[in-house]
């Protein structure tokens, strides 16, 4: 019988905040813009130039805190984290060692494992890096500073979990946390999130902590589930062959499902931390803690029982449309225009849902405006639209939040509401069936479906089958 | 008295400033460090038991800026800081992660 372990997993988190400037410059955060049309001498690291903090950085940041359960550090300062890298152009990260704005918060996670309490050890601010690429045709990389200096806050946890579900569990919490709080946008796969994550394992039941590695490169959930398994393995593996776990970074490749160590570059880690000269502290009164406090959103626990009392609609529903808060926004302002939970959470469960896996997509992609929504449900209400041409209305919503009303009529999908020419279909349907139309009168009800179908179908399915089947009712009983 | 900059610390900083020095330079470097060492010793004598440690010799606190965009596409004057420019990107020898 082989010996026991158990994983312990400590993460780190950075997540770009979502504000209009640069931690420290004026210039623009937007993604996408051309290499190096967002930089300045500031986020370039030009001799004399002079950052000053973003007022809304520290804000995100003490909301967060907050929100994570934290004491905020009351004053706090930057310090500069040395080191030479191209993307780095001052030589120095600006960030927060000695006083990170905040400390010792927690996250609840839920796993099939029951509840627990994940240890947040600290929060800090800092900026990003340049963005390097290499080039495919010479001897030579290229930078691009668009993304020096765009805000960053780096969430530690405290080496709480112990699988790669429960590092799920965490992200999730967090994510929809600081998605309710408009921080950030959260993509793993944009890099706004991104989570490194250091693991060791120890023998079952023992107290001390192995030696740890540190995983990056992980831009999904599944990513970092299989980078946690594999690190797992590989570490356990190590110690039964009795050699050691060596500390270093590795980089997880997610096609090759394994991963490597980085290339240890030459110097030690060593990286002088010191105040930042350039800026000074930030004291945050009584009063502006509690202003921010006050700001403070409705969390998804809140807004989940505040759903069940005001909304006749399924727990399940709740669960699933208050896992995002743009859905749940969706979902509160269509239903504020209509008037109608009910078929609001039915389009957002079941469409809408479907839509979103098939396309690969996060609720937070959903484009749909309540207005377009809320005059999607009137249409049907008012019988100009059958439930096909609703759908296929919607997925055009879904795609490009068209109009309902006017997609409708362009695509002629509304309804005839014409009974002449209804009736007329229908009297030629009839005349065209005697068969069907002789099974129906001798008893078999069932007939009339074909009847339906094929009115329908001469009206182009532009017509109400409820009609559809009064008219045809009425021709029937005449002899 | 032994040394404040010893062969070992000079090969340090070496290679975290990214350094190549010659063994004169290196002798020369020794010496110039350990004067300013002591110099700043100097500050050693006095009998700082109690005080706060500042980082800003100023009591300023909280500069803050709005968040709003206030710097438009420099890129051409940014770029001629580089030594070579390629694609509107700065050129640096080829690099990994």
């Amino acid at each position: 019988m082989g010996k026991q372990y158990e994983t312990v997993i400590g993460l780190e988190v950075h997540v770009e905040l979502a504000t209009e400037t640069k931690i420290f410059c004026g210039c623009s955060t937007a993604f996408g813009g051309q290499p190096n049309t967002h930089t300045c001498p500031v986020c370039t690291g030009m001799p004399g130039a002079l950052p000053v903090l973003n007022r809304q950085v520290l804000e995100y940041a003490v909301a967060v805190g907050l929100a994570l359960n934290c004491s905020i550090t009351r004053y706090c300062k930057f310090d500069r984290k040395n080191y030479f890298y191209p993307d780095n152009p001052q030589n120095y990260q600006i960030s927060q060692l000695y006083l990170p704005i905040c400390r010792g918060g927690s996250v609840e996670i839920e796993t099939g494992e029951g509840r627990k309490s994940i240890g947040i050890h600290e929060i800090h601010m800092e900026e990003d890096a340049g963005k390097l690429i290499h080039d495919q045709w010479e001897d030579c990389s290229l930078v691009d500073y668009n993304r020096s200096g765009v805000p960053l806050l780096e969430i530690v946890s405290e080496p709480d979990m112990g699988s790669a579900e429960e590092v799920i569990a965490y992200l999730e919490k967090l994510r929809t946390i600081l998605r309710y709080l408009g921080v950030s946008d959260c993509k793993l796969q944009e890099g706004s999130m991104r989570a490194d994550v250091n693991l060791s394992v120890r023998e079952a039941g023992t107290e001390g902590l192995g030696t740890r590695t540190e995983m990056k490169n992980l831009n999904s959930f599944r990513a970092i589930s299989r980078a946690i398994r594999g690190e797992r393995e590989r570490q356990i593996s190590l110690l039964e062959e009795g050699k050691e776990v060596v500390q270093e970074t590795r980089r997880w490749d997610d096609i090759r499902e394994e991963s490597y160590a980085m290339r240890s570059k030459e110097d030690a880690r060593d990286y002088r931390y010191f105040p930042d000269p350039d800026l000074v502290p930030v004291a945050i009164s009584e009063d502006w803690l509690e202003e921010i406090r006050r700001r403070q959103p409705e969390f998804r626990t809140e807004k989940m029982a505040r759903y069940k009392k005001e909304y006749p609609i399924p727990d399940y529903d709740i669960e699933i449309i208050t896992a995002s808060k743009h859905m749940a926004d969706l979902f509160e302002e269509t239903t504020a225009l209509c008037g109608q939970p009910k078929k609001v959470s039915n389009w957002l469960m079941g469409e809408t849902l479907r839509l979103l896996k098939e396309r690969g997509m996060e609720p937070e992609d959903i484009c749909v405006s309540p207005e377009h929504l809320a005059g999607l449900i009137r249409l049907i209400d008012e019988k100009a639209v059958n439930s096909t041409a609703a759908k296929e209305i919607f997925e055009a919503m879904f795609d490009r939040d068209v109009d309902p009303e006017q997609y409708a009529e362009e695509k002629g999908l509304k309804m005839v509401s014409d009974e002449g020419a209804l009736r007329r279909a229908a009297e030629e349907v009839v005349a065209a069936n005697p068969k069907s139309v002789e099974d129906y009168r001798k008893g078999r009800e069932k007939a009339i479906g074909f009847l339906v179908g094929q009115t329908m179908k001469a009206m182009k399915g532009r017509a109400d089958p409820g009609a559809v089947n009064r008219v045809l009712k009425e021709l029937l009983s005449k002899k | 008295m032994k040394p404040r900059i010893d062969d070992e610390t000079i090969e340090y900083i070496g290679i975290l400033a990214k350094l190549e020095l010659s063994p004169e330079e290196r002798e020369q470097a020794k010496g110039d460090m350990g004067r300013m060492l002591d110099y700043i010793g100097k500050l050693e004598e006095l009998d700082t038991a109690g005080i706060e440690p500042v980082s800003h010799v100023f009591t300023v606190e909280n500069v803050f800026r709005e968040d709003v965009v206030t710097n438009g596409d420099m890129r051409g004057d940014i770029l001629k800081n580089a030594p070579e420019e390629k694609d509107g990107m700065f050129v640096v020898p080829k690099t990994f992660d």
